[in-house]
């Protein structure tokens, strides 16, 4: 490794540079005389990040230290990369602007991401710390025919890495361009080099510290943010519900979410319903099938199940998840406070205005609570939660690049093309690296070539295929005797298969037809509205004045939507698939393909028997229970 | 496999059995009642409305009571369940390799 430290001056220098757009086109929420800001708090946490790169980037000598940092993390350590690894800016971000927006739901959402983690408790964590070695696939191959498991197990894991991939670097591109207004096309490529950087040079070792870094300054911003909304309530819950109830803001976001029946509604019901559900989530089936791929998919997530590795015991592991918990929790609970209280002291309007997902509230919030937009304060809170939104970004990616490397490099290369017989160890570390390179470069080139897609469902649709493949072929393998190779081959393919099939003719996709007859339907009675408008003004009447502007600006905006919808799908007539209109209604297919993906598991282990699976069932079922673990990597 | 463990043996063990039992009871049992609570959460948001729209604490209403609520029993569980398996699960297999294993430390 003694080639590695010109390398890494070469990555550090190449990196610098990106930090000067950050400075120089910052526009949409910063205002200019605070770019200086916005720059030092990012050039501070990259440069911290990059320091810890080049102290890991010594400690990388072997697989082992690429893969799992040697199994050398603690399991608080593991904890907060864990959470650091878990909490992409869809939670950080997502949620709180979900709240913003929509109230109780938002904050409904966030249960499931919870509960998820005892599933990984307890089933999967242990065991999988004591029968696997770096990927979900050894888990596999375990017991079954080592060949095909891992090319199952790897595809799986290819395919769930690449869908959350993209949803991350689409979703960060957007993120860094509408925080401090760089392109989107620099921002995708800022992100993956400085990942790549990270993969690269530090392997699991920095991956680890730059999750745990980002997570611990993700816990302080939302810390010091909740202090500052909560305080002047004396840190009454009732008394700080309350003004968000009371407040106007808030009040005339229900109204528009709800359009005619909030017209009978009081001032003071109009509040209450902010608190009570069904504002954004509709329909329970959808809720409740994405609430069961949140709950499976969790602990059949690669880049999740790979932190186990990085630990020595079974206690260490369960440790790691107790603390996962324990800081992700907390971090949900802080974002009620984030959500509502940007709802309440930014306003729901507002920061839909900067972003229409809401995404915006976390910062927005940030910056009101420092003293608003022109204050040193204000801005600093803003450029340290814009800075911590760019490592969560890349922090989530580089676990991510390295679950989807490793399936390519040590299940592939090493495990099926040369059978794991005795390959050198710097081949072994090479072929990572490489496999790395491979990762990083497709990520960045998805990302730029997805500009302008809606990746959100792709996020739902990974957590899906987790858990209707991964999650049954893992948990078969470890708890059921019967369990063999073609269970596992079938669980794999059938899992996924049903999984993206679903999601391929599910309401997710743009249906031409539709969208043009709903974008019709806008502009036919956009005249109607307008005429009442202008009836308005006429009228010289006081109270019907009032909403004359608010009513121009939301018809104006309709109409511009509709005429954008109507131009994306020009000369269109059905969907990506060939469809006029979506097969289901359902929009995460999991209630269906997660009872799919095990019963074919079972069904095909049933059918046709493995005397390997079976043989090896003491030795797995003795692991399992007694949490003795695999000490030599002996088994392909 | 060239282990040298003889894991028919271990797995053959009366206590290595009761273990198993034990732990598969209290695992699978646990998981039940956590999938059970969760799941009343958007239920309930769906079908009980009138419910989770009562007033109870101030403005706070028994919908946002229950959710808060999620996170305490999530964590609850958790803690159990870690200090049932640091008490008796490790105890009992640590007796059990010590016996088949002494030079494997577990």
């Amino acid at each position: 490794m003694k080639n590695l430290h010109p390398l890494f001056g070469w990555f550090a220098a190449a990196s610098l540079p990106l930090l000067v757009p950050f400075a120089a086109h910052a526009e949409d929420v910063t205002p200019a005389n605070y770019r200086w800001l916005t720059f030092a708090v990012f050039a501070a946490v990259i440069l911290m990040t990059m320091y810890i790169t080049y102290l890991a980037a010594k400690k990388v000598r072997s697989a082992a230290d690429f893969y799992t940092a040697g199994g050398g993390i603690s399991g608080l350590q593991n904890g907060w990369a864990i959470a650091g690894d878990y909490l992409s800016a869809a939670s950080f971000l997502g949620i709180a602007g979900l709240i913003s927006q929509y109230g109780y739901d938002g904050f409904m959402y966030s249960v499931g991401w919870l509960v998820a983690y005892i599933t990984v408790l307890l089933l999967i964590a242990e065991p999988c710390r004591n029968i696997g070695k770096y990927t979900l696939a050894d888990i596999l191959a375990y017991r079954n025919d080592p060949t095909k498991a891992r090319v199952v197990g790897a595809l799986s894991v290819i395919t769930v890495s690449t869908f959350y991939l993209t949803a991350q670097m689409v979703g960060g591109g957007v993120l860094v361009k509408t925080l401090i207004g760089i392109d989107y096309e620099v921002s995708v490529v800022a992100v993956g080099i400085l990942m790549l950087g990270y993969v690269l040079f530090g392997g699991m070792v920095a991956t680890t510290w730059v999750q745990i870094i980002k997570a611990v300054l993700l816990v302080i911003a939302s810390l010091l943010i909740v202090m500052l909304v909560w305080t002047p309530y004396g840190f009454s819950l009732p008394a700080f519900m309350a003004d968000i109830v009371g407040d106007p803001k808030v009040q005339s976001q229900v109204a528009k979410l709800l359009g005619d029946p909030a017209k009978t509604m009081t001032a003071a019901e109009l509040g209450q319903r902010f608190l009570e559900p069904g504002l954004y989530l509709k329909a329970p089936i959808d809720q409740i099938s994405l609430g069961l791929a949140l709950v499976f998919g969790t602990a059949g997530m690669p880049h999740i199940l790979m932190r186990f590795f990085t630990v020595r015991t079974a206690q260490a592991a369960r440790k790691s998840v107790v603390w996962a918990m324990a800081i992700i929790g907390g971090f949900y609970l802080m974002t009620l406070f984030l959500g509502f209280g940007a709802a309440h002291l930014v306003g729901p309007a507002v920061i839909a205005g900067v972003d229409p997902g809401g995404n915006m509230a976390g910062p927005l919030l940030a910056q009101f609570i420092g003293g608003g937009p022109q204050s040193l304060w204000g801005n600093f809170m803003l450029a340290f939660v814009s800075a911590v939104a760019f490592a969560t970004i890349v922090a989530v990616v580089a676990g991510l690049v390295l679950a989807a490397a490793s399936a390519m490099a040590h299940d592939l290369w090493v495990g099926v093309v040369r059978r794991g017989e005795n390959v050198p160890a710097q081949e072994q570390v090479a072929a990572a690296r490489v496999a790395t390179v491979f990762v990083g470069a497709m990520a960045i080139a998805i990302g730029v070539a997805a500009k302008g897609q809606n990746v959100a469902s792709l996020v739902a649709l990974a957590f899906a295929v987790a858990a209707s493949a991964n999650f049954p072929c893992v948990l078969l393998t470890l708890y059921w005797k019967r369990c063999n190779t073609h269970g596992i081959v079938a669980g794999m393919v059938i899992g996924t298969v049903t999984a993206v099939g679903l999601t391929l003719v599910s309401p997710n996709l743009t249906y031409p037809k539709l969208v043009r007859a709903a974008a019709h339907k806008v502009l036919d009675s956009a005249s109607a509205k307008r005429a009442a408008i202008e009836a308005a003004i006429a009228s010289h009447d006081a109270v019907l004045m009032a909403n004359v502007t608010r009513d121009t600006v939301a018809l104006d905006k309709a109409v511009k939507k509709a005429n954008d919808d109507l131009k994306k799908v020009e000369g269109k007539e059905t969907s990506f698939m060939g469809l006029e209109k979506p097969v289901i209604e359902l929009k995460n297919p999991g209630i269906i393909s997660i009872p799919l993906g095990f019963l074919a598991v079972i069904l095909f282990s049933l059918w046709r028997r493995d005397k390997r699976a079976e043989a090896m069932w003491d030795e797995v079922v003795a692991r399992q229970v007694t949490g003795m673990r695999v000490s030599k990597p002996a088994h392909y | 496999m060239s282990s040298a463990m003889d894991w028919t043996a271990i797995v053959a063990d009366p206590r290595f059995q009761a273990l198993q039992r034990r732990k598969a009871r209290f695992l699978w049992g646990l998981m039940a009642i956590s999938l059970l609570y969760y799941f009343a959460l958007p239920v309930g948001a769906a079908y009980y409305q009138n419910l989770f729209k009562m007033q109870v604490w101030g403005v706070i209403n028994v919908g946002l009571l229950f959710a808060l609520s999620e996170f305490v029993v999530a964590w609850l569980i958790a803690f159990y369940y870690s200090r049932v398996a640091n008490r008796d699960f490790d105890r009992l297999a640590a007796e059990i390799v010590a016996d088949f294993a002494p030079q494997e430390g577990g």
